[in-house]
């Protein structure tokens, strides 16, 4: 399948976006400093493009796996009240946090 | 070498002068005392449990202020585990085989109701509500957790410098890293604190840092150890193994830490292997003759000639041990180092995507969810990860997913591809473990890209699976010590273990040869 061909450096624009993806905040000055050091990292990476890699399969991880199953039986879980009082804030057995929509 | 660096080597001079009653260095005492003959000195009543830990916890209370190997030192909970261990055997029990055994523990393993925060702040206060799998073993095994170490923030750097709580110094000279992410847990067993360690291994975490503090430290085959607990990383890579002071101590951990857990779905269902007759074969009388180590050629070019000379060493002294020596090409390892630098960050971007102020941790107020979850990340996280993150959210973003994350995939089965070649020739390889020696602090904190070249030498079994462990092996330019670097195929231990005990063995007292300020040696003669 074709791809995209990778591009030649990150720019600050495309650092934002993927900070906006992750939820981080970027100040223009980390915007800079993150495109420079992430083109660079990436850069180093493309001499994989020289590899002819059509034939081969991805690896997505190192043991052959297949799904697991337990029985299914009663066993230890967490307690409830010891798990909500991490949270930073709980409330009736359950976790809150600010407004999701906007109101109105 | 110019007088100034002679002091450098001697890592217990700061005990010594903080040591005040005229007796003999604690340190000496502690570092004198190996994991084994601890247990067996508890077990016989030789010395009690508590006795060990009190020890163990001076040395920390004494010295680590130059060191900070720990971020929490437990000494109550340590000195009643301990109690309970003495009245175990007053009441006739079995202690188990690390009885009163102090241990330190990466801080990135869960301890119920003890504060684990993979030294970022983004845990702050959070106080797990279960325990590691390994926590576990540990206790029942009669080992006693003295404290929680230092690393790189969510194990991500080389150098322990990453990290929320300030950088872990190098016990052979306090000048310099100690190495990463686990250079906490390596200082601890390096400055003589603990025998015993646990660190974990995402790319050379364990391995890398042995080598630069002149420890023992072993990354098990993917799989071997549950990693139910510790907290995630890049989970197709991570795994936990020991640091010790002997190739036999680390045997021993890995030993009681290892076996099929129902509560980690990557557990390799099978029961623990038994490496201590492995350490004693390699060791003993059979030694490693008629082995077969392959020298990966990759790694000759590259790295610092004090390092490739101390490997040079190590194979010279299994050849004269009857092993069969030769070179051998595992090409594609060259890039181990970009498909790992995509594919860990990739599998990190996703795996820290659960820390937004939610459930645990800190959270930092606004006036809605998202922004809430954004200041929370932005705060609670430093650059390292933030970049870590990015780089794998671009790595696995729309448009580049196939040129960046789907072709490191593959570039993942050649290297497995060429190990299994390699592996049909020879029953160990051998490598360096990290280009180069202990690096001076600070001095490669502004470029992320040669920080990550220091673990060029380890990836390549993290991408495989493989398991792999660094012995110390001579010492380098300013007498800092070196690591060489042991490979071996899937549930290749035994193997493993076995050249580890005889390189050990081969290089005689390494390790007073290494605290002797006056020793001239560059490599083992």
């Amino acid at each position: 399948m074709p791809s995209d061909p990778p591009p030649d450096k990150i720019t600050t624009e495309q650092v934002a976006h993927v900070a906006h993806l992750a939820r981080l905040e970027v100040t223009p000055q980390e915007q800079e400093m993150f495109a420079e050091q992430l083109s660079d990292v990436l850069a180093y990476g493309r001499e994989m493009n020289a590899l002819d890699l059509d034939d081969v399969s991805p690896t997505s991880h190192p043991l052959p796996l297949s799904n697991v199953l337990r029985e299914d039986v009663v066993g230890e879980v967490s307690n409830r009240e010891e798990v909500l009082a991490e949270a930073p804030e709980a409330e009736s057995d359950k976790f809150c946090v600010p407004p999701v929509l906007e109101a109105n | 070498m110019p007088a100034e660096y002679s002091v450098s080597v001697d890592h217990h001079s700061p005990a010594s002068q903080g040591l005040t009653n005229g007796k003999a260095p604690a340190s000496e005492l502690a570092a004198a005392v190996r994991a084994r003959e601890l247990a067996a000195a508890v077990r016989s009543g030789e010395l009690s449990a508590l006795e060990a830990t009190q020890r163990s916890l001076n040395e920390i209370a004494a010295r680590d202020d130059d060191i900070r190997a720990f971020i929490l030192s437990l000494t109550s909970e340590a000195l009643s585990a301990a109690a309970e261990i003495d009245s175990k055997i007053a009441a006739g029990q079995d202690p188990g085989p690390l009885a009163g055994v102090p241990v330190a523990v990466k801080d990135n393993m869960c301890t119920q109701g003890i504060p684990t925060t993979c030294c970022s702040r983004i845990l702050e206060g959070w106080r797990p509500p279960y325990e590691a799998t390994v926590v576990s073993k540990l206790r029942q095994a009669g080992a006693v957790i003295v404290g929680k170490t230092n690393l790189d923030e969510f194990a991500m750097g080389s150098s322990t410098e990453n990290s929320a709580f300030g950088a872990t110094r190098n016990p052979r000279d306090l000048t310099r890293v100690p190495g990463g992410s686990s250079g906490g847990s390596a200082a601890a067993v390096a400055a003589g604190f603990v025998p015993l360690s646990l660190g974990s291994d995402t790319g050379g975490s364990i391995r890398q840092p042995a080598a630069l503090c002149g420890v023992v430290g072993v990354k098990p085959t993917y799989g071997l150890v549950s990693r139910y607990g510790l907290i995630a990383f890049a989970s197709s890579l991570d795994q936990i193994g020991p640091f010790a002071e002997t190739v036999e101590d680390a045997a021993l951990l890995l030993e009681v830490i290892a076996g099929h857990d129902p509560r980690d779905s990557t557990s390799i269902p099978q029961p623990a292997p038994s490496l201590l007759q492995s350490v004693k074969a390699g060791a003993g009388a059979a030694g490693v003759a008629g082995m077969r180590v392959g020298v990966v050629r990759e790694f000759k070019d590259g790295v610092a000639s004090d390092v490739a000379s101390c490997v040079d060493a190590a194979a010279q002294a299994l050849a004269s041990g009857g092993a069969e020596v030769d070179e051998v090409s595992v090409p594609d390892v060259r890039f181990g180092l970009s498909a790992y630098y995509l594919i860990a960050t990739a599998e990190a971007s996703s795996n820290l995507a659960r820390y937004d102020g939610v459930r645990y941790g800190l959270r930092l107020d606004a006036s809605n969810a998202v922004e809430m979850n954004t200041a929370t990340r932005t705060q609670g996280f430093g650059d390292e990860v933030k970049r870590r993150i990015m780089l794998g959210t671009f790595a696995l973003s729309a448009g580049y997913y196939d040129a960046y994350y789907g072709k490191a995939q593959k570039v993942r089965t050649l290297i497995i591809e060429d190990f299994t070649r390699a592996y049909q020739k020879f029953d160990v390889l051998l490598a360096p473990t990290s280009p180069t020696t202990a690096f001076p602090l600070g001095s490669r904190l502004d470029n992320p890209l040669e920080m990550y070249l220091s673990d060029v030498c380890t990836i390549p079994s993290s991408l495989a699976g493989h398991p792999a462990m660094s012995v110390p092996f001579g010492v380098g330019a300013d007498n800092l010590p070196v690591g060489v670097q042991i490979m071996a195929p899937a549930l290749g231990e035994a193997e493993m273990f076995q050249v580890g005990a005889y390189l050990e063995k081969a290089m005689g007292q390494t390790r007073q040869a290494q605290q002797e300020p006056t020793s001239k040696a560059q490599t083992p003669g």
